[in-house]
């Protein structure tokens, strides 16, 4: 059963990684900034959500694992509404110039 | 496994670093703020892989730490950018 | 070569690579963003040398108020008229040379340390037990250097009467100008109305916790700053009027409270700044959960500024 989880974590950590890649490939290799914004947030927040399911199973009691779902649900909040609030201010900023 | 997470947390940490060459080039400061947004991200992905290898008390409170703040530094660029006001 | 000597090499050469982009880079506001990234990327090497206390005081600081005060600051300096001419070479160079004189004289000391260095913690760690803590960095900060971390926190007041005592003497008594634009985003508003409560119980929760695990006053109140900052932000409080009575009382209580408490050490403990046996921790908790209230009054002070009338309304 243990096996199983580790290789459940592994792979969940895995695709972690691979979005964090993804995203910042992204970051550099996109031409402007609104599509990095793009690729950016979903990167990131799915990057992290899989590292945190990857170690769910791993945390020691039911009350750590509640905090690891808190804190990737905070970084959602604030990532999804950073996005919001940039994407806005570039809109803005390119209609006046 | 835990060798797995730990190579798992430095390669998230090296990941988002290279992402840092957006603080240099810009060309615009929403480019380098978007860069240390990522930044944040993946630090709280590494520190949370680092306290599950090392079991060191009190990482995962620093990430949570780093999770509630890290978005602060971009709020505050969008909110204090000049024409914030002007719709 | 271990897995973990590779990552702190490479986390090394990073902080250094940022650090000196930071010092070279031309616009202020790339300065600022690199020195954001700074100190997020400081927090994890803190937690790399088993410090989590420093670290969530770097995460808190560096990462919350640090990074809320540069960019606000950079882009209140950006709307001002610029000057003719920046600062000349001569001033520069002195400035780099005091910099590099201090960086010189920190890298000395460490390069001739003895070997082992000396170190007082099991002497901190065998005394525990007698404040009733268990994290020892606590014992450290409230207990067996009381005087030390009282003085840093009125040094804290007295930052906020620094930048107060550039207020115009019209504006005195005022409110700072608002953190916010005076319509703000809905998102901001949003984000302001959850991330708030949360960040309150966690800014708690970290104070509470610290006298055994790490966390602390600081941080905990830092986090609690962080919070007031996004609330103002969001316009949904506004800086509060410099004048008031109860906010000078919260920006005091924590230096005042730890004073009387120091001071009342040889009546009920033998010496000045001293607990006494048996009722050390909660006495220590309750000077923190003042401290913690004026640290959460003055660092949203600092960021918000001096009063110059555009906080009336």
């Amino acid at each position: 059963m243990s096996a199983a989880l580790d290789v459940f974590s592994l792979l969940a950590i895995g695709a972690g990684v691979f979005f964090f890649v993804a995203g910042t490939v992204a970051l550099v290799r996109f031409p402007d900034s609104l599509s990095r914004l793009h690729a950016l947030t979903k990167a990131d927040n799915l990057g992290l959500g899989l590292v945190v399911i990857g170690l769910l199973p791993r945390a020691g009691s039911p009350l750590a694992a509640l905090k690891l779902v808190v804190l990737w649900a905070l970084v959602q909040v604030s990532s999804a509404t950073v996005a919001q609030l940039i994407g806005g201010a570039l809109r803005r900023r390119d209609a006046e110039t | 496994m835990t060798d797995a997470l730990l190579v798992a947390a430095g390669a998230i940490l090296l990941t988002v670093a290279v992402g840092l060459v957006r603080v240099l080039y810009g060309p615009r400061e929403v480019d380098r703020m978007m860069a240390v947004q990522l930044l944040g991200t993946g630090g709280v992905a590494a520190l949370l892989l680092a306290a599950a290898a090392t079991e060191v008390a009190g990482v995962e409170n620093v990430a949570l730490g780093l999770a509630l703040l890290s978005s602060f530094a971009s709020v505050a660029f969008v909110v204090a950018s000049p024409r914030a006001d002007r719709r | 070569m271990t897995v973990f000597d590779a990552l702190d090499l490479a986390i090394a050469a990073l902080v250094l690579g940022v650090a000196a982009w930071t010092i070279a880079a031309r616009e202020m506001f790339s300065a600022v963003v690199g020195y954001v990234a700074y100190g997020l990327l400081l927090a994890i090497v803190w937690v790399r040398l088993y410090a989590p206390d420093v670290a969530l005081t770097e995460a808190a600081i560096g990462g919350g108020v640090t990074g809320v005060l540069l960019v606000v600051a950079s882009k209140r300096l950006g709307r001002l008229p610029q000057p003719e001419a920046g600062p000349g070479l001569g001033l520069k160079l002195a400035a780099a040379g005091l910099a590099a004189l201090v960086a010189g004289l920190i890298a000395a000391a460490l390069l001739y340390l003895p070997d082992p260095a000396p170190s007082l913690a099991p002497e901190a760690d065998r005394h525990l037990a007698q404040t009733g803590l268990g994290n020892a960095v606590t014992a450290v900060l409230i207990a067996y250097r009381s005087f030390d971390t009282m003085l840093e926190k009125v040094v804290l007041v007295l930052a906020v009467v620094g930048v107060w005592s550039v207020a115009p003497d019209r504006f005195w008594g005022g409110r700072p100008a608002p953190l916010g634009p005076a319509s703000p985003d809905p998102a901001l508003v949003f984000l302001a109305r959850v991330l708030a409560p949360v960040g309150l119980v966690i800014g708690v929760q970290i104070f509470w916790v610290g006298a055994d695990e790490p966390g602390g006053a600081f941080q905990g109140g830092a986090i609690l700053a962080a919070m007031a900052m996004i609330v103002m932000m969001a316009r949904l409080m506004r800086p509060p009027r410099i004048g008031s009575r109860r906010l000078r009382l919260a920006l005091i209580a924590g230096p005042a409270v730890f004073l009387v408490v120091g001071l009342a050490g040889p009546l009920i403990a033998g010496s000045f700044f001293a607990y006494p046996a048996g009722f050390a921790k909660p006495l220590i908790l309750f000077i923190e959960a003042f401290m913690v209230l004026s640290i959460a009054a003055t660092l949203p002070l600092l960021v918000a500024g001096p009063p110059n009338g555009e906080g009336e309304p």
